[in-house]
């Protein structure tokens, strides 16, 4: 009895419940699963002499990216994600905080001041980033005409430029997640801790920074792992020792002509992703806070 | 005992709101003094002026002979149990109370020690690793208790503490919080809406009205001789007529009301022609069903309301004001409908200065010239 009444349900709930997730879950597999099966699949396959890809079985393209050379830049990538995530929680902290607190209507300007450049396209605006400090650019034009420096500087092309581009570009993903962090942060427990006797750095480091840690964990984690793949930030802006895991993928679909191998550092850079967003779950990092 | 806590002169204007206004008040020590008011009365604001989280507009404020008005709260040794319990909800119930402690580099055996004592004290003991999210409304109000309570602050400041807990608890607690302030001879400032837990608690009352202290007296002399209009009818239940004196006679004053004149005892500061308002509690209020001498009021019976131990009649007077009289329950009464003569003795109803009768006043002298 109680089986067939189950039953009756589900048939009863089928069509709607197809009617409503049906086109989001087709659209999720077609545009979402399929290519990424895709891509895996591409990753064990060969190439032959002309470049072309064959679909014979092999690891050899993981077995090359096991190379030094590879791994340097998997780990030179990951420091730049790194230092990148901590001038973004350093800049980005300050400002969330004087954002969220402030009462008047100076707040809204702010927000929007953080919104509106990422509502530009981010290449046009690393574009904008190499006309201000190439040599002919606008800031040795000034430091010339200063008489600061003789001759213009090189700025580009170096690590730290990359990181600066990095960090402009990545660092609405931070004070998003910490503003809302610190908006909802109740300020009596702010009175309660100076009623208490905390002085104002007390009051920091014992209260609003653990309360706002969730914050600052996800914005990190939303600025780091993009942080792997912006190839076009450290193409643009930086030289020689700035490549990240996305540049190498890039050259291998476009000059390398080698789709197996990027396929495969495709299929790692998700297993890095993956693993970090796992030990953020795992550190009780709340999901709904990334946006996902 | 000297003066504790003195505030003169303060003044708080937010904009264009003046919220406390020209406020004088000295808090004796060791005494359980109640801000009592509606909201936006300015109670609150001034608890908070004293606590330091609001900076006064003018005037001063004194804790204990010295000058607060311009220091932070994490200088002031006052301490604050808040009205949502602000508890740190990233902290245990032990890390919690011991905050203060910590805060004052204490050492750590003594505020171990101390934080025991504190959580036995108001039987908390055995949820010091609890986080506040696993207590009860109850509980969370103890623990903020016990958080002020530990840094043995001269003056406990409590703004409607017990005001998110229900009925059968909240009495419980206002007992308890009664014996805590005796036991340990702290000056309680005390902030709430709710004129029967301030009689209950209190020392004293000061009722505040419009950001005024309207009356600032012993819960007895609030409830028996209330000053102003606003505080007869804002603690406890009262029946109030609004008329003028027309005669004063061997301190029995007639007053001349809309529905006929009543007698009232006069105090000396009260003048003949002067337009006052008489407050009589519903328990000293009563009926005859014949006229009774110094009373013209004629009433009809509307309703009776059984409310337990008595009975609450209300009747009408001819221009429908209604009065509240209560009876003590099994008394014969008069029919519903029926006709009935209000009376009071002179001496169980109290005159109160009308604030407008310098209109009538105004008046009068026109009529006079």
């Amino acid at each position: 009895m109680k089986q067939k009444k189950t039953k009756h349900e589900f048939r009863s709930n089928t069509l709607p419940a197809l009617i409503t997730v049906g086109p989001v879950t087709l659209l999720m597999v077609l545009l979402i699963a399929v290519p990424l099966i895709y891509v895996a699949v591409m990753s064990f396959c060969s190439i032959d002499e002309f470049y072309n890809v064959t679909f014979q079985f092999t690891v050899q393209n993981y077995v090359r990216l096991a190379n030094t050379d590879y791994l340097r830049i998997y780990a030179q990538s990951m420091g730049i994600a790194l230092v990148t995530t901590l001038i973004c929680i350093l800049v980005g902290y300050p400002f969330s905080y004087i954002i969220a607190r402030t009462k008047s209507r100076k707040k809204k300007i702010l927000y929007m001041l953080v919104i509106i450049p990422f509502w530009t396209n981010s290449l046009i605006r690393i574009y904008g980033w190499r006309n201000l400090l190439g040599t002919s650019g606008w800031l040795n034009g000034l430091l010339m005409k200063l008489h600061l420096v003789s001759e213009p500087v090189d700025l580009l092309y170096k690590q730290g430029t990359t990181i600066l581009g990095m960090v402009y570009c990545l660092i609405p993903f931070m004070i998003l997640p910490l503003y809302t962090a610190i908006e909802k942060l109740d300020g009596s427990l702010l009175e309660a801790s100076s009623d208490l006797g905390a002085r104002p750095a007390a009051t920091f480091f014992e209260v609003i920074l653990p309360l706002t840690s969730g914050g600052i964990f996800s914005g990190s984690l939303m600025v780091f792992i993009p942080c792997l793949g912006y190839f076009f930030v450290s193409d643009i802006l930086g030289g020689g020792n700035s490549d990240v895991i996305g540049n190498l993928i890039e050259r291998q679909f476009q000059s390398g002509n080698n789709w197996p191998l990027g396929a495969a550092l495709s299929i790692i850079l998700i297993v890095v992703t993956l693993i970090l967003v796992k030990i953020y779950q795992k550190l009780g990092g709340d999901m709904d806070a990334l946006g996902v | 005992m000297g003066k504790i806590v003195e505030i003169e002169g303060v003044n708080k204007i937010y904009g264009t709101n003046h919220v406390v206004k020209d406020l004088n008040l000295s808090i004796e020590e060791g005494e359980f003094l109640t801000l009592l008011g509606s909201s936006g009365c300015g109670k609150t604001t001034t608890l908070r002026m004293i606590a330091g989280f609001e900076e006064p507009t003018t005037g001063t404020i004194m804790v204990e002979g010295e000058r607060v008005e311009d220091k932070e709260p994490f200088e002031r040794n006052v301490n604050t149990v808040f009205q949502s319990y602000a508890l740190f909800p990233h902290k245990t119930i032990y890390d919690n109370i011991a905050y203060g402690l910590k805060m004052k580099k204490v050492p750590k055996a003594e505020i171990k020690k101390r934080v025991c004592e504190m959580m036995e004290m108001v039987q908390l003991s055995g949820f010091e690793k609890r986080y506040p999210a696993q207590m009860s409304g109850g509980q969370k109000q103890r623990v903020a208790i016990a958080r002020a309570l530990i840094n043995r602050p001269r003056v406990l400041l409590l703004d409607e503490p017990l005001g998110a807990l229900d009925l059968k608890l909240r009495k419980q607690m206002q007992l308890e919080l009664k014996r805590l302030q005796k036991k340990l001879n702290i000056t309680f400032i005390y902030v709430t809406h709710d004129q029967e837990e301030a009689l209950t608690m209190s020392d004293r009352i000061a009722v505040m009205h419009d950001g005024i202290i309207d009356q600032l007296a012993t819960p007895a002399e609030i409830y028996e001789h209330p000053a102003t209009k606003f505080v007869a009818t804002f603690i406890g239940e009262t029946n109030i007529y609004d008329g003028c004196i027309t005669k004063i006679d061997n301190g029995i004053a007639t007053l001349t009301l809309e529905n006929g004149a009543v007698s009232v005892k006069c105090p000396k500061d009260f003048s003949l022609l002067e337009y006052a308002t008489i407050s009589v509690r519903p328990e000293k209020m009563k009926f005859a069903m014949e006229p009774v001498e110094g009373f013209e009021l004629t009433a009809q019976v509307k309703d009776y309301i059984y409310v337990g131990s008595v009975l609450k009649c209300i009747v009408s007077l001819p221009n429908g004001n209604e009065l509240k009289i209560e009876r003590l329950a099994g008394q014969e009464l008069p029919e519903i409908g029926s006709r009935c003569f209000p009376y009071w003795e002179a001496g169980d109803a109290v005159l109160i200065h009308n604030e407008s009768h310098y209109i009538f006043e105004e008046l009068n002298n026109i009529r006079l010239a």
